[in-house]
C-alpha cells in the first residue's frame, strides 16, 4: 500500500479506537541476566580460563580422591625399594619401553651376568625381554633393567623362627616361592661387601676378589652353589627344618652320584634364621600377611624416592594438605579481612588512619620472621598451626585493604546517600548496600591467593623450615627437595612429578584467575595487574 | 622543600615501624629459654660469664651439684643494653650457639656473607633489566603482531612456572646433564674471578628469569599506554620520525613508572633469594638465616631479622619517593 495521498484519507478508513488497542509497555522477551550469570557468561567465553578451570578442577579432584586410591601412606618407606622407577600396569603389560618400572642400564659383563643369573634363578625379567645390545668395543652392554625385580634377594635376611614357619605355611597355601636355597657360609665370597649379598648364589671364580665374577660352565651359564645335604644322612645342625616348596621338586633332586639331595633353605643364627628371600615375593608376603596394610604388591606408579617413599602417595597427600590448608587460610583471611576493611573503609577518617597504621606495621614483618618466632615458641610438633598462624597473620591485610578500597569507591554514591536518608543504620548500609557490590572483586582476589599460598607453603617446606612429615602427611616442597638430591643419582622422575604438579597448578590457576577477574570486572578486561 | 618534608616524613614513619617490629622480635625472642651450648671440654664458667657480659643473665651461682643457677635480666633492660651496645660500640653480639662461627663477632660473620648475596643480585639485575625492558619494548612496538604473541607466551610461561621448578630445571639441564656449570657455587673468596662468576651463572639466571618476565610485562603495559597518548600524535605531526618520537617522548614517560619498580625490585630481591641461595649452595645471607633458625642463635636472628625487615621497608618507600624525584608532576602524599 502506497502512502501517496495522505491528505485525502477516506472517512471509512477511520475506526473508533478500543481500550484494548492501547499499547502498554510490553514485558522483555529476554530473560533478565543477573550479575553472576553475566559473569559466568563472560567467563565461559574465555577459552584459556575455562581450560585453566578444568585443569584446576582435575588437580583438586586428584588431591581429594587419590589418597583413597593408594594403600601407601606418606609415612611408608622401604629402603630396599629406593629409587624404583615409575611403573604402570597399563604400560608394562603393553610391552612399551615407557613407564614400565625399568631403566636404561649400561653395564659391563660382570654386572650383566649377575642380572642374567638373577633372572635365571627367579624366572623374572630382570632384563626386559632378555634383550641387550653390546657396544662396538664389546665391553658395555645396555639393556632395560627392571628396578623392581633387579632388587632380587638384596642382603641375607635374618628372620625369627616363627616367621620362618609362617613363610613356609604361606608358601604351601599360595604356591608362591619366597625362600630360595641358601649358600653355605664357607662357600660365600669373603669380602665384607660381598659376603652378605644374597644375589650371589653361584660358584665364583675367585671368592676373595673385590669384584665377584661368576664361573661359567661350557654353555655360558652359572652353576648354583646351593648348600645341599644327602636325604638319607643327618643334616647339619645349622640347617632348620623345611617342609615347603622346593625348587626342582618336593622330594629333593638326584645328584651326579645318584643319591638324593635336599637344599638347605635357611641357616640357624643368633636370633632366628638367615634366609635368602626373594624381596619381591617377600614384600607381598610381608604386606598381605604380616602388616595387612592393604598393599598387595610393590607397584609404585610414580616411583620412589631415595628413602623408598612412594611418590604418588606423598604427592597425593601433600597436594590434599596444600589445598585444604590454602582454602582454610583463604577463608579465614577473607572473613577477617572484610570485617576489618569494611570498618576502616566505611568510617574513614581517624579510625581508618589508626587501623592503617596497625596493618602497615603487621604487613612490614617478613613472613619468614613470623614463622621462625612461632617455631621457636611452639616447637616442632605443631607445624601446621605455625604455618596457619603465620600465613593468617599477614595474609588478611591484603583482603582488608581491598575491601577498604571497595568501600571508598561506593560509600559516597547516591544510592548509599538515599539509603541513609531513609534511615538505614550503618550496619545495613555496609553489608546490604555497599558490600554486595564489591563482593565479586573480593571473592576473586581471595581465590587468587590460593596458588600463591600453596607456593609459599611449598617453598617453606622445600627450605626445610616447615616439616610436615611428623603428622603422616608431607608437602610438595619436601618432595621437590628430595627430588633435587635424587638428580645426582640420575633419578629425575623424583623431581619431575611434584614439579609438574606445581607448574600445572600455577599455570592453570593463573589462567583461571585472570578469566575470573575479567568476568567479574569487565572494566578491567585485559588490564595488566 | 615539599619533597624534602615528604621524604623526611616517610623515613620517620619507616623508622618507627622498624623500631616496633624490632622491639616485638626482641621481646618474643627473649621470652624463650636461653640456649646454653656447652661443648665437651669447655669451661661452663666462661660460657656463663659471656652470657653475663652480654647482659642476658645475672647472679650466676654454681650449686653444689654442679648445676648453675642464674636470674634473667628483665627484658626491657636487656633491650636497653642491646641497643646501647649497637649504638655506642657497633656491637651486635657474638655467636653463642651457631657451631661453625662460635664466639665470633656476629657483624663480621654477617658482612662476610653479604658479598655473594649482593653480587648475585647485581648480576641478576644487570642481566635481567636490559633483557626484560628490551622484550617489553619490542612487544609494545609490535603490539598484536607475532613478535608480541611470542613474547607474551614466553612471559606467561616464566611467570607461571614457579621459581623453584625453574631453578631446578636450570640446574638439571645445564649443571647436571650438560655439565656446563658446576652444580654448586664455588666457595672461593675471590669474588671477581672467572671461576666464581662461571659457577654463579645458573643461579643468576634462575633469579633473573622471573624478573625478566615481570619487567617485560610491565614495560609492555606502560609503553603501549603511553604510545596511544595524544602528545605522541602531536610529536609525529610536528615532524619527528617514529623512532625520534618513541625515544624522546614515549620512552621517557614510560620510564617514570618503570624505573622505581626496578629500584624496588633490586632492593627487594636481596631478601627474596633464599630458595636460589639454598639450591645453588650460595654461601650468602640466606643460608646464614636458615642455619640461625636451626641453631636458635638469638642475637644472630635479631640482626638478620632487622636486615630483612629493613630491606623490605626500604623497598616499599623507594617506589614512592623516587616517583616524586623522577616526575615532578607527581606529588606523593599531597591532599
Amino acid at each position: 500500500m502506497e502512502m501517496t495521498n495522505i491528505n485525502n484519507i477516506p472517512v471509512e478508513k477511520f475506526k473508533f479506537a478500543d481500550r484494548g488497542d492501547y499499547k502498554h509497555d510490553s514485558k522483555f522477551d529476554t530473560k533478565p541476566v543477573s550479575y553472576f550469570q553475566g559473569a559466568f557468561r563472560r567467563f565461559a567465553k574465555n577459552k584459556g580460563a575455562v581450560v585453566g578451570g578444568i585443569v584446576v578442577a582435575i588437580l583438586v579432584l586428584f588431591a581429594m580422591i587419590a589418597p583413597f586410591f593408594t594403600a601407601f601412606q606418606p609415612s611408608y618407606y622401604d629402603m630396599s625399594y629406593a629409587h624404583v622407577t615409575p611403573k604402570s600396569k597399563l604400560f608394562s603389560n603393553l610391552g612399551v619401553d615407557f613407564w614400565d618400572g625399568c631403566k636404561e642400564k649400561n653395564a659391563n659383563l660382570v654386572a650383566l651376568t649377575k642380572d642374567l643369573a638373577l633372572a635365571q634363578e627367579t624366572g623374572r625379567e630382570v632384563i626386559k625381554d632378555n634383550y641387550f645390545t653390546v657396544d662396538e668395543g664389546g665391553s658395555t652392554y645396555s639393556y632395560r633393567y627392571d628396578t623392581y625385580y633387579g632388587v632380587g634377594f638384596g642382603k641375607y635376611k635374618i628372620i625369627t623362627n616363627e616367621e620362618y614357619l609362617a613363610i613356609q605355611d604361606y608358601q604351601n597355601r599360595t604356591g608362591r616361592q619366597v625362600l630360595y636355597p641358601t649358600v653355605k657360609y664357607a662357600d660365600r665370597p669373603t669380602q665384607e661387601k660381598n659376603k652378605y649379598d644374597a644375589n650371589i648364589y653361584y660358584v665364583t671364580e675367585d671368592p676373595k676378589a673385590a669384584i665377584i665374577r661368576p664361573k661359567l660352565n661350557s654353555e655360558g651359564e652359572v652353576t648354583p652353589n646351593y648348600w645341599k645335604y644327602k636325604a638319607d644322612e643327618k643334616k647339619s645342625k645349622l640347617i632348620p627344618d623345611y617342609n615347603s616348596l622346593r625348587i626342582e621338586g618336593q622330594d629333593g633332586f638326584i645328584g651326579d652320584d645318584g643319591q638324593r639331595y635336599f637344599y638347605a633353605y635357611g641357616r640357624n643364627v643368633d636370633g632366628g634364621v638367615e634366609v635368602r628371600a626373594e624381596y619381591y615375593e617377600y614384600y607381598i608376603y610381608y604386606h598381605t600377611e604380616v602388616k595387612k596394610d592393604g598393599i598387595t604388591e610393590p607397584l609404585f606408579v610414580f616411583g620412589t624416592t631415595a628413602t623408598g617413599k612412594d611418590i604418588f602417595a606423598c604427592l597425593a597427600y601433600g597436594a590434599r594438605f596444600s589445598f585444604i590448608f590454602a582454602i582454610v587460610v583463604a577463608v579465614a583471611n577473607f572473613t577477617v579481612g572484610i570485617i576489618w576493611g569494611s570498618i576502616a573503609g566505611y568510617f574513614g577518617g581517624k579510625t581508618d588512619l589508626f587501623m592503617e597504621r596497625i596493618t602497615d606495621i603487621l604487613g612490614a614483618i617478613p613472613t619468614m620472621i613470623v614463622i621462625t618466632l612461632l617455631k621457636y615458641h611452639m616447637g616442632a610438633s605443631s607445624q601446621t598451626l605455625v604455618l596457619f598462624i603465620s600465613f593468617f597473620l599477614t595474609g588478611w591485610i591484603g583482603m582488608a585493604s581491598l575491601t577498604r578500597m571497595q568501600f571508598y569507591r561506593f560509600k559516597n554514591q547516591e544510592y548509599v546517600l538515599a539509603a541513609r536518608t531513609l534511615g538505614a543504620r550503618d550496619r545495613r548500609i555496609m553489608f546490604k548496600h555497599i558490600f554486595p557490590n564489591g563482593l565479586g572483586t573480593i571473592v576473586t582476589s581471595s581465590a587468587l591467593t590460593i596458588p600463591s599460598m600453596i607456593y609459599s607453603e611449598t617453598s617453606l617446606s622445600y627450605l626445610g623450615i616447615i616439616n610436615l612429615e611428623a603428622g603422616n602427611t608431607t608437602s610438595v616442597g619436601t618432595l621437590i627437595a628430595a627430588g633435587q638430591k635424587s638428580i645426582m643419582a640420575n633419578a629425575g622422575y623424583v623431581a619431575f612429578f611434584p614439579c609438574a604438579f606445581l607448574c600445572l597448578l600455577m599455570l592453570s590457576f593463573n589462567l583461571f584467575g585472570n578469566g575470573l577477574r575479567d568476568a567479574f570486572n569487565p572494566s578491567l578486561r585485559g588490564a595488566e595487574d | 622543600m615539599y619533597m624534602f618534608k615528604y621524604v623526611l616524613k616517610r623515613l620517620g614513619l619507616m623508622l618507627f615501624t622498624f623500631f616496633i617490629i624490632l622491639t616485638m622480635c626482641f621481646t618474643l625472642i627473649k621470652l624463650l629459654p636461653i640456649p646454653v651450648n656447652i661443648l665437651p671440654g669447655q669451661d661452663p664458667d666462661i660460657i656463663y660469664e659471656t652470657l653475663k657480659a652480654r647482659g642476658w643473665i645475672e647472679n650466676v651461682k654454681e650449686g653444689s651439684n654442679g648445676v648453675y643457677t642464674y636470674d634473667r635480666v628483665p627484658i626491657l633492660k636487656q633491650y636497653g643494653i642491646y641497643l646501647s651496645k649497637i649504638i655506642t660500640e657497633g656491637d651486635f653480639g657474638i655467636v653463642t650457639t651457631y657451631g661453625e662461627y662460635l664466639n665470633m663477632d656476629i657483624w663480621e660473620v654477617f658482612v662476610n656473607h653479604l658479598p655473594p648475596t649482593i653480587l648475585l643480585n647485581i648480576y641478576s639485575t644487570l642481566i635481567g633489566v636490559p633483557i626484560g625492558l628490551g622484550l617489553g619494548i619490542i612487544a609494545a612496538l609490535k603490539k598484536n603482531k607475532w613478535q608480541d604473541q611470542l613474547i607474551n607466551i614466553f612471559v606467561i610461561l616464566l611467570i607461571s612456572v614457579p621459581s623453584i621448578v625453574l631453578a631446578l630445571m636450570l640446574q638439571y639441564v645445564f649443571c647436571f646433564k650438560l655439565a656446563w656449570f658446576p652444580l654448586l657455587m664455588s666457595t672461593s673468596n675471590n669474588y671477581f674471578t672467572w671461576e666464581v662468576f662461571h659457577s654463579m651463572i645458573p643461579a643468576v639466571f634462575a633469579l633473573c628469569l622471573g624478573s625478566i618476565a615481570g619487567y617485560a610485562r610491565f614495560t609492555r603495559a606502560e609503553l603501549s599506554e603511553v604510545l596511544t597518548g595524544e602528545y605522541m600524535l602531536l610529536a609525529r605531526t610536528k615532524g619527528l620520525t617514529k623512532s625520534q618520537a618513541i625515544y624522546r617522548h614515549a620512552m621517557r614517560n614510560s620510564m617514570v613508572v618503570i624505573f622505581p619498580s626496578i629500584l624496588s625490585e633490586f632492593i627487594g630481591v636481596l631478601s627474596g633469594s633464599l630458595i636460589i641461595e639454598s639450591m645453588f649452595g650460595i654461601n650468602g645471607v640466606g643460608g646464614l638465616y636458615l642455619n640461625t633458625i636451626t641453631f636458635q642463635d638469638y642475637d644472630f636472628f635479631m640482626l638478620l631479622s632487622g636486615f630483612y625487615t629493613l630491606v623490605g621497608l626500604t623497598a616499599g618507600i623507594v617506589i614512592d619517593i623516587s616517583y616524586g624525584f623522577i616526575d615532578p608532576r607527581i606529588r606523593m602524599g599531597a591532599k
